[in-house]
């Protein structure tokens, strides 16, 4: 069974009189340790199904299933515990707690897992940003950082958790071209050892990391390739 | 499973409620200043009022137990002055009166017969007192009346009272000053230019208010009133219940021989006063709860202000850290996890404030009682755990909203939001 399947999912919102079809019947499926890129202009639909994909919606209609389980009908509440244990974010803007050190922004997931013993949870955030490289900035908070040291915090805390995939929303949207391929080297990275990303942009170049590249186009999948890398 | 999550998480929320107050220091002090203010004023006021009755309860007990007082007026008379002239008028209780009452009484243990006057001069030779004190004239019962003890010497006995015999029981003060170095039984000290023969010295019995309370000389009754007495000398009357069973009887008893013995016919009003040590504390207390409800009320809107004030600025928190809640929220935060994160930091702006109240309330209370007194501190502990449960009371109550704002948050929007 792929680690996520998507079927028919539909995402309607209603503005005033007019019906928008966000998602209009997106079906797709994602094996372990693929490595997925999804593009798209805007208002074709990109953010919304990553917003599904991260389990931060539910859709209209439709199932989805992470893992085996169906999350579409989830409640908010089994939602949250599925976005700490199973879903790593990386976002754009990084999106780190400003005042927080980064040690402490790499913990903060394993704070809400609740079932981590809070003597074990220092260790588990200091492995996970070593794995980025960061091992000696623990005590640095964000703004202390660069951009680029920044985003790999981020990505020490979508990690720590042991997520079933990462979902990077344009993670070198906000850096220059030098430290954006760092980071997706770091990516790279992550895949080879065995990770599962989902990787949303507009940069073609960006997306040809990936071995498979879903195109969107107003709410339905245009088109669905391999990339050259996979095909190598 | 959540809620137990929500528990096993709760240290955490607890963590992260003292992170956010340290992160916002100046607006988190602000807010606590109406607390602080609100609880000080109730703490302070409850620890003054509370020193000053431990003391006062201590110190009204100057006719010692079961000892039932007649005077032509009140002892205490607090606030309202409109009887005073009332009192003035009526008749003076006499040694006669005092007499008469005494054969009358049957369910008394004693009877005893007391006035004093103050402001009097004392000499033995060379030596001399201040002009400050006071000289009291009284029976063979007089010192169990007036809740003092013998040192060494002798009491009086029926026939000094018999024959208003000229001799003294100084109390501890006359003593140091007049006789620093001699034993001051037998000699004879002056007052008024009269001699008296001292047959006795009295135990110390210490301060009160910061003023001695063994600054006195007792000479017997009769001699008193033969020297000291004047045109409006009214004698006070002690008498003593045998045990406090019987108290409420005896003095039942004394109210209903004394109108007898002042002549006084069925439709007419009492022209003396019965008091007790109870009684006392009884209109102090009366005195007292004007004072308590007062700060309570003014305690109680400061609160409700300051509660309006954590309102007011969680609010302000919740908006200005929507996107942290996102954050939170995308990494795995639930609802409840939000939701105890805001109304912990509110329970804890008020409770820090509570407990800096708290501490201010019990220093300052009791700074303003030592003004007056000289005891040992009291801390209002009922006080204390109700002002604190009341500051976490305001935290929940007007934290509540707030906190269930952000718990409501959509996590996609928050995130968005800049």
């Amino acid at each position: 069974m792929p680690l996520i399947q998507v079927k028919d999912l539909y995402k309607i919102y209603q503005m005033g009189n007019t019906e928008v079809r966000a998602l209009d019947g997106v079906s797709l499926s994602i094996e372990k340790n693929e490595y997925v890129s999804i593009m798209g202009p805007s208002g074709s639909g990109k953010s919304t199904l990553m917003n599904l994909l991260g389990c931060l919606d539910t859709p209209s209609s439709g199932d989805f299933y992470m893992d085996g389980i169906n999350v579409a009908t989830m409640t908010d509440n089994e939602l949250a515990h599925i976005r700490n244990k199973k879903i790593g974010f990386v976002f754009q803007t990084f999106n780190l707690l400003p005042k927080s050190t980064s040690l402490r922004n790499v913990e903060l997931p394993l704070i809400y897992n609740g079932e981590v013993k809070a003597q074990f949870r220092k260790d588990l955030a200091m492995k996970a940003l070593n794995r980025v490289n960061l091992g000696d900035r623990v005590g640095h908070k964000p703004n202390e950082l660069s951009g680029g040291q920044r985003q790999r915090v981020a990505i020490a805390r979508a990690l720590v958790n042991d997520p079933a995939i990462i979902l990077a929303d344009e993670p070198t949207g906000n850096l220059d071209s030098k430290t954006g391929e760092e980071i997706m080297a770091l990516f790279d990275d992550l895949h080879a050892l065995g990770n599962t990303i989902i990787l949303v942009t507009h940069e073609e170049y960006i997306a040809e990391h990936a071995q498979r590249i879903v195109r969107l186009l107003d709410g339905k999948i245009a088109v669905d390739e391999l990339t050259k890398k996979k095909k190598k | 499973m959540y809620v137990r999550t929500v528990f096993k998480t709760l240290g955490d929320s607890f963590l992260m409620a003292i992170e956010a107050i340290r992160d916002n220091l100046l607006r988190s002090i602000l807010t606590l200043l109406g607390i602080v203010i609100g609880v000080f004023a109730i703490i302070s006021v409850m620890t003054a009022i509370r020193t000053m009755e431990s003391s006062i309860n201590s110190g009204l007990n100057i006719f010692g137990s079961d000892i039932i007082y007649v005077q032509k007026s009140p002892v205490l008379q607090i606030g309202d002055n409109s009887n005073r002239r009332k009192y003035w008028k009526r008749p003076n209780i006499t040694y006669e009166m005092s007499i008469e009452l005494r054969d009358r009484m049957e369910g008394a243990k004693f009877v005893s017969v007391l006035d004093g006057t103050g402001g009097k001069t004392i000499r033995y030779r060379k030596e001399k007192t201040n002009p400050n004190v006071e000289v009291d004239g009284m029976d063979e019962w007089g010192i169990q009346a007036l809740n003092v003890t013998l040192d060494y010497g002798r009491n009086f006995i029926k026939e000094d009272i018999q024959y208003g015999r000229r001799i003294a029981l100084l109390g501890m003060d006359v003593v140091e000053k007049l006789f620093p170095y001699a034993d001051p039984i037998g000699k004879s000290i002056t007052v008024n230019g009269l001699s008296f023969d001292v047959v006795g010295v009295m135990q110390r019995k210490g301060e009160m208010f910061g003023q001695s309370q063994d600054n006195y000389v007792l000479i017997p009754i009769t001699t008193y009133l033969q020297y000291f007495s004047q045109r409006w000398t009214s004698l006070g009357i002690s008498v003593k219940a045998p045990d406090a069973e019987s108290f409420e009887a005896v003095k039942q008893e004394v109210t209903d021989q004394m109108r007898i013995v002042r002549g006084l016919g069925p439709d007419e009003e009492n022209d003396f006063e019965v008091t007790s040590n109870d009684a006392l504390i009884k209109t102090f207390g009366s005195f007292t709860a004007g004072i308590k409800l007062f700060a309570g009320a003014v305690s109680v809107i400061a609160l409700v202000v300051a509660g309006i004030g954590i309102m007011n600025i969680m609010l302000v928190s919740v908006t200005e850290r929507i996107k942290e809640i996102g954050i939170r929220k995308a990494i795995g935060a639930t609802r409840n996890n939000i939701l105890f994160q805001f109304l912990l930091e509110a329970v804890f702006l008020s409770l820090i404030g509570g407990i800096i109240g708290v501490a201010l309330g019990v220093g300052v209370g009791n700074m303003i009682t030592l003004v007056f007194t000289s005891i040992e501190t009291v801390i209002p502990l009922d006080w204390v755990f109700i002002g604190l449960f009341v500051c976490s009371f305001i935290g929940i109550v007007f934290g509540i909203y707030p906190a269930y704002k952000a718990a409501g948050l959509d996590p996609i929007e928050s995130l968005r939001y800049e």
